[in-house]
Formats: structure tokens, C-alpha cells, sequence
């Protein structure tokens, strides 16, 4: 075989691959998507009556799997006062493996300025994690869940 | 991952595919390297025992491990169930000390890792768990104010020097427990709280000097872990190293469709959780409903974290006070093993239900219903080429 030849042949796999790129990169970008638990992974919402903004991080910044861990839920109001003294409960789960949380975290402490340290918190595999939080204080009750993916 | 991105990833696998696709993906690699040994992190200091990193202590935990002295009939010790040569387990579907017990032996590489302790977790500590057995007239068959007075009589200068003075034994009963027979509970009630509190000090050193020994049992280096460091490092692996492709398709699956690494996670193969897995229960044992009946029975251990015998403060107790106690969860719930050196310590499960890898792996493709409480696992029908793989790989974890 010439050279010649061997150049058209390298040439015309390119084509074809760049072709079959193409029809990939369409049928990808058309395709409809699965819905994705981490689209809302958010460490700030507004709670589900909209009675307090709260937010919910790990005290130490990162989350290291299957550590029992402190996190931190910050509560304000929405016009940005901090809430004292609330009653918080916590549970959760993952909801693909339909199991519930391999520990109990509770509120341990309060921090002052709205911060409420969650303590016994685990995560101990990979994947979708939720945490409901039910939340009672002087402006009433209210929920909020935060996802985790790990 | 942007669109973008994932569409320039696509367009690289496209172009790759035609020159020899690669083994594994940067996701499978991260998760292989999250198994891999090196990853373990050093052991935890045990606040609750201040002799857990003490030579001394482990050098008499050791002694006590072996010694068939520390039994009720001067017959069984620790490691009559506990083979050093064995993993540290005895190669029965149930464990038999003074008499046959309803639970598998567990091995103890690593041991000292775990947050809980039995299959159920029905221990908080490394040295709350070793006084159990003692006890236990199926296992050890002895009773505290007999380990006492035979620690004095035996090991009384080591236990001293590492310890502090033994309390005056002249007056505790030969025979006395709050858990023994009737003449040994009767014995115990009539002594005095001051002298049961120092026997109790006693029982209490002996698990913490047991416990120092069992820290260095460490999980050795396995072809696996040799495997996963070339992988990851980009070297290819090679000499035993390599994997052959049914290793390779069986690792694919273990961290892919077979979801094993969803609970056999991390350097141990554990996520140290409690699991129901529809593992079916043995005819002619008494009932086991595994980590639900555990809870009541850890929160009320005098020798748990939150007990007068923990070593520093309490805030080493979070996973007592952080436990789950109820839930539909919780019932035939067992602790997840880890699966190092599995390949080669059959029989499987909590009471030795399984005589094969191949029957365990049957089973977590067939998932069948647990008969009380719910199964977590899903059926997979695996083919017989999947399943074989599967254990295929993991005898790597035993090599
Ligand atoms: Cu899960």
C-alpha cells in the first residue's frame, strides 16, 4: 500500500469518527434527562411555609464518609433575624435505598446568632442522602430538607 | 460536570473505543481506591480505655487471650474460637466455647476499628466486648469475682504495674456475678456496693488490657491492594498484581450493577452499619433478631461508654447517645462483615449460613424476603459467569 493510499484511509476514519460524534453529541444533547436528586443540593433555602431561611453545613467544611460528624443549622427569619431558641427534630434517610439514617443526630447546642450545632451525624455510603428538618419556634412551625450526595 | 465537558468526555471515549477501550473509568478507579488498604486511617485513640496504646497492657491482654485459666472450667480462652492461626476465628457455623452458641465467630483484623461490636452490636467498646464472653456459660463460663481473685493469684505484679494496687479480695466471694447462676447472683447481692465496684474495677482492666492486645491485629496487604495501587498510580499491575479479566469483570461488578459497595465500603469493606439481607435464620437455634433486641441490651451494659468504668469524658460516647434504638430497620438487622480475607474463613453470615462464596453470592442475586422485618437487597439475576466472577474477585481479598 502506498502512502497515499494509508493518508486516505487515516483521513476517511476521522470523517467517520467525527460523523459518529456528531450523531452522538445529538442524540446526548436531545435525550430527556432523569430527574437528579443532586440537582438541589442547596446549603441555603427558605423553609416549606417560608417562615425561616436556614442553612445547613458541616462544621468542619467537609464531609468525610462514614465519620460521625457536627454540622451546623443556622436559622434566621426572612427578613434576616437570627431565630432562638428552637425546638429542632431531624430524621432522614436515602430515598433510593429506601432506608432511614444510621444514626439519631440532634440539636446538641446552641451557638448564638441563629446557630444550632446538629450532632451524630453519619453518613455511611455513598449516593442520595435527605435530612428533614422540623423546626418550632416563636414565629411557628416549619420544615425544611436538605440533600446530600455523596 | 458541565454538558460541555460530558460531551467532550463522550467524544474521547468515541475515539478511544476504536484504539482499545480503557479498563476502568475515572469514577470506578476513585471508588477502587477507596477500598484499597493504604487508605485505611491510622487507629483512633480510645479515650475510653487509657490503656489501649499501653505495650504493657497489650502484652497481658495477649497473655489473657490465650490463657484457658480465664474460663469457668479452665477449658476455653479467647482464642478458642479466636485462632491466631485461623484469622482470629474457628471455621464453624457457631461458635463453641463451654458449650455451641448461636453465632458465627467473628475474625478480628481491624477490629478496632469497628463503632459496634457482635454481629448486632450489642457492645459500645473494644473492652466491653471482651468481658462479654466471659461470662457467657456458653463461652467462657466464669464469673468476675473468680477472673478476680485468679488475676491477683496469676498475674498480680503485671496487673499491679500497670494498673495500680488490686483491691483486698479476702473478703469477695470465690464465686460471685450479677449475671451467673443463682448461688453466684446470691453471692454477688449480698456483697457490698464498695466491693463490688472494686471487682467490677477489676473485670473492667481485664477487657481494657484484652482490648490493647486486640488493637494490633491489623488486616495484612492483600493482591487486591496491589492491584489497586498500580491502577491507580497508572502503572499497569503486574506480576500477581494482575488481575485476570473474570477478577476484573468481578470487581466491575462488586463497585458496579451488584451494588455490593454500596454497605462493603472503605479500606474494610464495611460501612460498620447494621443490614437486614433476607439471610435466612437456622432451624434449631433460639430466635435472633439481631441489632433491634441489641439496643436494650448495649444501653443497659454497665461497662458502656456512659457507665462508671469509661476512661475520660463522656464526649467519646456519640455513638451510644447518637444511636438509632427503634425502627422497622433494626429487626434481623446484622452487622456488615468486612470481606478481607472472607474468601478463605467459610462458612458465611451471623450463624454460619452459607458454606460457599458461591451460595452467599446466590443469595444477593436472588434477594429473597427476610422472614421478619424487610431485606434491603434487591435481586440482580446475575448470570453464572457474573456470580463466578464476582467470587473470582473476591479471593483476591484473601490473597
Ligand atoms: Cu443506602
Amino acid at each position: 500500500m502506498g502512502l497515499a493510499s494509508l493518508w486516505r484511509y487515516l483521513l476517511g476514519g476521522l470523517g467517520l469518527a467525527a460523523l459518529l460524534a456528531g450523531v452522538l453529541a445529538i442524540v446526548y444533547l436531545t435525550a430527556p434527562r432523569a430527574p437528579q436528586p443532586s440537582s438541589d443540593v442547596g446549603r441555603s433555602k427558605t423553609t416549606a411555609n417560608k417562615l425561616f431561611v436556614a442553612t445547613f453545613e458541616p462544621e468542619k467544611g467537609v464531609i468525610r464518609q462514614g465519620e460521625l460528624e457536627s454540622w451546623l443549622l443556622t436559622l434566621k427569619t426572612v427578613e434576616g433575624a437570627p431565630v432562638e431558641g428552637a425546638a429542632i427534630t431531624i430524621s432522614g434517610g436515602m430515598p433510593q435505598h429506601k432506608h432511614g439514617l444510621p444514626t439519631s443526630p440532634q440539636a446538641t447546642d446552641y451557638l448564638g446568632e441563629g446557630r444550632y450545632r446538629i450532632d451524630g451525624v453519619k453518613f455511611t455510603m455513598s449516593g442520595w442522602w435527605q435530612l428533614h428538618f422540623a423546626i418550632s419556634a416563636a414565629a411557628g412551625s416549619d420544615t425544611v430538607v436538605f440533600n446530600v450526595v455523596l | 460536570m458541565s454538558r460541555f465537558s460530558s460531551l467532550l468526555a463522550l467524544v474521547m471515549v468515541a475515539v478511544l473505543a476504536g484504539c482499545g477501550r480503557p479498563e476502568f473509568s475515572d469514577a470506578e478507579k476513585q471508588t477502587i481506591a477507596s477500598l484499597a488498604l493504604s487508605r485505611l486511617p491510622p487507629l483512633k485513640p480510645d479515650t475510653t480505655n487509657r490503656f489501649a496504646d499501653v505495650p504493657a497492657a497489650a502484652a497481658l491482654g495477649s497473655t489473657l487471650f490465650f490463657d484457658t485459666g480465664m474460663s469457668g472450667g479452665g477449658t476455653v480462652s479467647c482464642s478458642t474460637c479466636h485462632k491466631i492461626d485461623r484469622q482470629f476465628q474457628d471455621d464453624l457455623p457457631q461458635a463453641v466455647g463451654v458449650g455451641r452458641t448461636n453465632r458465627r465467630t467473628m475474625p478480628l483484623a481491624g477490629v478496632a476499628h469497628d463503632p459496634w461490636f457482635f454481629w448486632d452490636g450489642r457492645r459500645d467498646s473494644l473492652w466491653a466486648q471482651a468481658l462479654t464472653p466471659l461470662e457467657n456459660p456458653l463461652e467462657q463460663a466464669g464469673n468476675r469475682a473468680a477472673f478476680a481473685h485468679y488475676i491477683k493469684a496469676r498475674f498480680g505484679e503485671r496487673y499491679e504495674r500497670i494498673f495500680g494496687p488490686l483491691p483486698d479480695l479476702s473478703g469477695v466471694p470465690a464465686n460471685a456475678s450479677p449475671l451467673g447462676t443463682d448461688a453466684e447472683r446470691a453471692a454477688w447481692n449480698a456483697m457490698p456496693a464498695s466491693q463490688a465496684e472494686e471487682v467490677n474495677r477489676v473485670f473492667a482492666n481485664i477487657g481494657k488490657a484484652i482490648a490493647a492486645f486486640e488493637r494490633s491485629i491489623a488486616p495484612p496487604q492483600t493482591r487486591f491492594d496491589r492491584f489497586a495501587i498500580d491502577l491507580v498510580a497508572g502503572a499497569k499491575p503486574k506480576g500477581d498484581a494482575a488481575f485476570s479479566s473474570e477478577e476484573i469483570l468481578g470487581l466491575k461488578l462488586f463497585i458496579g450493577k451488584a451494588n455490593c459497595v454500596t454497605c462493603h465500603n472503605g479500606p474494610r469493606f464495611t460501612d460498620g452499619s447494621f443490614h437486614n439481607t433476607g439471610v435466612p435464620p437456622v432451624a434449631g437455634l433460639p430466635p435472633d433478631r439481631g441489632r433491634v433486641d441489641a439496643v436494650a441490651q448495649v444501653e443497659a451494659d454497665p461497662f458502656n461508654c456512659f457507665g462508671a468504668f469509661r476512661d475520660g469524658d463522656a464526649s467519646a460516647c456519640r455513638e451510644l447517645r447518637f444511636m438509632v434504638k427503634t425502627g422497622p430497620e433494626l429487626v434481623r438487622a446484622y452487622k456488615t462483615p468486612s470481606l478481607r480475607g472472607g474468601a478463605t474463613r467459610p462458612p458465611y453470615m451471623h450463624a454460619g449460613q452459607f458454606s460457599s462464596l458461591d451460595e452467599v453470592v446466590a443469595h444477593y442475586s436472588k434477594a429473597p424476603a427476610s422472614v421478619e422485618g424487610v431485606s434491603e437487597v434487591h435481586p440482580l439475576q446475575l448470570s453464572d459467569r457474573e456470580r463466578a466472577a464476582l467470587v473470582a474477585f473476591l479471593k483476591t481479598l484473601a490473597e
